[in-house]
């Protein structure tokens, strides 16, 4: 028997199997192949199409629509993982609404965009549902990189170096492959445990081993690993949680977002993944309001999301956040945590109202209290054990041209290095750049 | 509201649209069911002479071409005259006409190029109480291949000999349906009229193959792996059939010869369009076949809508208004200069303009690095093709220049009288200005 979203404290099994069956179905279900026509026939195919501007990876929108619509999904699907080898993914999480789609010259003129995210969707679904892999490996050139880390970047510099003949290995932390694809994404929005399936997917492609449980600076060292490789490639993402500095911190029910939401990506039955019945997300970005769908979808009562600035400022696009309202979040904006109150346990949350005069942001002194049993920190990730010796840019690692660190040898690429939006799609663009400099370097 | 009521060559109809000769047309029971949906007459499908029915394929008889979301644009088929036995026909139109004597009811025949087998059909026919004759020369399948349809569609002479035949054997209208599959419309159509025809309709469908294919190269439709090509018709053979009825109405041996519009007739507009080429009536059969007779509650009360608009009272106001703009190229006026104008407010910059125009045409249109799409007046040759793939209606117009205004692309003024080919320098067939 559930335990309804009235069950006081952090509880699992507030709602029923099937309730959270239900509610964790695909966020856009696949196109039918006459859905798929009709959305592909809607594309005007522009020259130097604003579209492919807007897509970090530059894939051929245009072309690979027309081959949708040509009656070639599977082409379609090629033309894509040619510039993004997880396309796949892509088309499941990127925020189209700011790139894409937000660039389609019918945005502008109607409103209603050709829907390129779930026509991406289509044509690489079509192309992984075949069982083959579309790319072959060029002749072996005898060398040998290490990727540092099995997220969107690494498995696209990955890909790209073990198609040019290199031969590649990565080492993993997490016990899986496949980074924030598989620890960070929304679950609505990868089902069926997309992640790995593309992953395995893309190892087809040959070349490539991957060591999980190797951990840099415990199991391996960048100076190993520079000693017993060609090059390496850094991509080993943002591990740290930026700390929430409010009092009663450390009382049970707070806890780091994202491990809430790798937990939910982890389960293996989510009738067992506790929540509480008062969640309140602190953020403003996609962790937040991921975390926060997530949380109503597992049924707790009220969900807010806590951000200290206005709904404008938020990294959440308006598209998440209109989800996130559609799923009964409530956004509260303009408002700083100033305590979690409780006995031992989280009860409530003290927020005080901020204003913001030329970017800086002041509290009022005007305070609200809201009941919260688990209060959720969503306000960013940040560069955790990186290795000595790479000159740092901000909290990032350095890079110049296609990912390239102030050390010989030594590339980066995704959210740990500096420079591009931490977005899945950047992350892939980068990897993939940097394969072609590591390439270049090596073969000259 | 606008009258629709049409008289045709003496035949009477509530509104100028009637169901072609064609499947919808091949028994009392649809029949029935048009003239109860508001259809202003019927040409039955076509009858063939006493004896075996005809028969049919067996398999797909149409194949179709599509536009975005399966929007049906061309249809063709391989079907052949009805395979009913004639008596039934005969029977069942008789019955209908006494039930609907307000709407046209006509009787499409072909039956071999004897005299006697007409002789022998148009007496039947006459007792049905049919309004008029319609003579099937047209059908491009089959049938053609037994002497028939086309096949005397495609020859004057026995076009003009079988119209004599009818109008010797059969009192009331006899209307020739002519077939596009030819060089010069103009001579069918002529033929017929010299054989006493009371007037011509066309077009009969196109020869067509609507696809190949590609697993088993058959062409489409196909029956057991083969195919063999069929009539096409629908939306997009429209452009076609206009320019062959004005052809027939702007012809010195043909001018004002009456004429049943047929090819496409999809929308009010189509049917408008057909008028005022010179059409007292249209035919209409695609259409009806993709989305039922209820069509003809927009066709008619679209006609009519515009009708009241332009302040015309009837049809026979509109037939032929545009037959005295039908010219041709030579008399095209040379002074006549405009430019491409892009609305900057309505562009969307999708570049479709700069591609048709740079890939294509005349290299006339700039695009900013910001994506912002101009018309160079000095390449312009107004030539339409950026209005044509233009995206967003009215975006793009062609803005006449005036009188005395300079030409970039020329360096010349802009004359304001009317000049052309005939009397241009660089011909050198001109004759002197007079």
């Amino acid at each position: 028997m559930a335990q309804g979203q009235m069950a006081p404290g952090i509880v699992a099994g507030r709602l029923s199997s099937d309730e959270l069956t239900s509610n964790f179905t695909d966020l856009h279900p696949p196109l039918a192949p006459h859905e798929a026509a009709v959305a592909a026939d809607r594309c005007y195919f522009c020259y130097d199409a604003p579209c492919v501007t807007a897509c970090p990876t530059d894939i051929d929108i245009p072309l690979f629509i027309r081959q949708i619509q040509a009656g070639q999904p599977q082409s379609a699907g090629r033309t894509i993982l040619e510039q993004n080898i997880l396309g796949g993914m892509c088309a499941r999480v990127c925020p189209t609404e700011t790139l894409c789609e937000e660039a389609c010259v019918r945005e502008a003129a109607e409103g209603k965009p050709v829907e390129i995210g779930r026509l991406q969707r289509f044509a690489t679904d079509d192309i992984m549902a075949s069982g083959a892999h579309p790319f072959e490996r060029a002749a072996p050139t005898g060398k040998t990189v290490a990727v540092v880390g099995a997220g969107p970047a690494g498995l696209a510099c990955a890909h790209r170096l073990a198609m040019l003949g290199h031969d590649v290995v990565i080492h993993e932390s997490k016990p899986k492959p496949g980074g924030l694809n598989e620890y960070g994404i929304a679950a609505y929005k990868s089902t069926n445990d997309f992640a790995q399936a593309e992953v395995d997917w893309l190892l087809k492609i040959g070349g490539i081993a991957i060591e999980t449980g190797s951990v840099l600076g415990d199991s391996i060292s960048l100076d190993g690993l520079l000693e017993n490789y060609n090059a390496v490639f850094l991509s080993i993402g943002l591990a740290g949680v930026n700390a929430l500095r409010a009092g009663g911190v450390e009382k049970d029910g707070v806890r780091a977002a994202v491990d809430f939401i790798s937990d939910v990506r982890q389960a293996d039955e989510l009738v067992n993944l506790p929540v509480g019945r008062n969640v309140v997300v602190i953020g403003g970005g996609m962790t937040a309001v991921d975390a926060a769908v997530k949380s109503k979808l597992l049924g707790a009562e009220h969900v807010t999301i806590a951000y200290r600035r206005d709904r404008d400022a938020m990294g959440a696009s308006r598209y998440e956040q209109d989800l996130a309202a559609s799923h009964g979040v409530r956004i509260l904006t303009n408002v700083q945590p100033v305590a979690v109150h409780g006995n031992g346990t989280a009860a409530e949350i003290e927020l005080e109202y901020t204003s913001s005069q030329n970017g800086q942001l002041t509290g009022t002194g005007e305070t609200i209290r809201l009941p919260a049993d688990q209060v959720l920190k969503a306000i960013g990730q940040t560069l955790d054990g990186a290795p000595e010796g790479l000159t740092l840019d901000g909290n990032k690692i350095a890079v110049s041209g296609a990912g390239r660190t102030s050390m010989s040898g030594v590339w980066a690429g995704g959210d740990c290095a500096a420079g591009g939006e931490d977005l899945t799609v950047t992350a892939v663009a980068e990897g993939r750049d940097a394969a072609m400099d590591i390439h270049a370097t090596l073969v000259s | 509201m606008a009258d629709l009521t049409t008289n045709f060559l003496g035949i009477s109809s509530p509104n100028p649209y009637w169901l072609a000769s064609a499947p919808p047309t091949d028994k009392e029971y649809n029949v029935r069911r048009a003239f109860e949906a508001g259809w202003g007459g019927v040409v039955w499908k076509t009858l063939g002479a006493e004896g075996p029915p005809v028969v049919n394929v067996n398999g797909p008889r149409y194949g179709a071409i599509y536009g975005a979301d399966r929007r049906l644009l061309g249809l063709n088929n391989i079907e052949l005259i009805t395979d009913r036995p004639l008596g039934v026909n005969l029977e069942e139109m008789a019955r209908v006409k006494a039930d609907y004597p307000d709407r046209a009811l006509i009787a499409s025949i072909m039956v071999p190029c004897e005299e006697e087998a007409w002789k022998a059909i148009l007496p039947r026919v006459a007792e049905t109480g049919a309004d008029g004759i319609e003579l099937n020369f047209g059908c491009p399948h089959g049938m053609s291949e037994r002497g028939m349809g086309s096949a005397v569609g495609q020859v004057p002479e026995y076009i003009e000999m079988v119209t004599r035949w009818c109008k010797q054997y059969y009192d009331r209208p006899v209307i020739v349906k002519l077939t596009p599959n030819i060089t010069d419309i103009r001579k069918p159509a002529a033929a017929a009229k010299n054989g006493g025809a009371d007037a011509v309709s066309l077009i009969n469908t196109i020869n067509s193959i609507t696809s190949v294919n590609l697993d088993t190269f058959s062409p489409e439709p196909s029956i057991d792996g083969k195919g063999s090509h069929g009539g096409y018709c629908g939306p997009a053979v429209k452009p076609i059939a206009l320019s062959m009825v004005s052809e027939i109405a702007r012809a010195e041996a043909t001018h004002g010869l009456p004429i049943s519009g047929i090819g496409g007739v999809t929308t009010w507009r189509d049917a408008a369009e057909f008028i005022s080429l010179g059409c007292g009536t249209v035919q209409v059969c695609t259409a009806a076949m993709t989305y039922g007779f209820k069509i003809i509650d927009e066709l008619t009360a679209g006609l009519s809508e515009w009708m009241d608009e332009k302040g015309y009272s009837s049809i026979d106001e509109v037939i032929g208004r545009a037959v005295p703009n039908v010219t041709d190229w030579q008399y095209l006026n040379l002074n006549y200069i405009a430019k491409a104008k892009i609305d900057q407010d309505q562009c969307i910059k999708c570049g479709r303009c700069y591609a048709a125009c740079e890939d294509t045409s005349h290299q006339a249109i700039s695009m900013s690095e910001d994506r912002v799409f101009e018309v160079i007046d000095e390449e312009c040759v107004a030539c339409n093709l950026c209005v044509d793939v233009c995206p967003v209606e009215d975006c793009i117009s062609m803005v006449p220049m005036a009188p005395g205004e300079v030409d970039p692309r020329t360096g010349k003024e802009v004359q304001p009288t009317y000049a052309n080919w005939t009397t241009h320098p660089n011909n050198p067939m001109a004759k002197a200005a007079e």
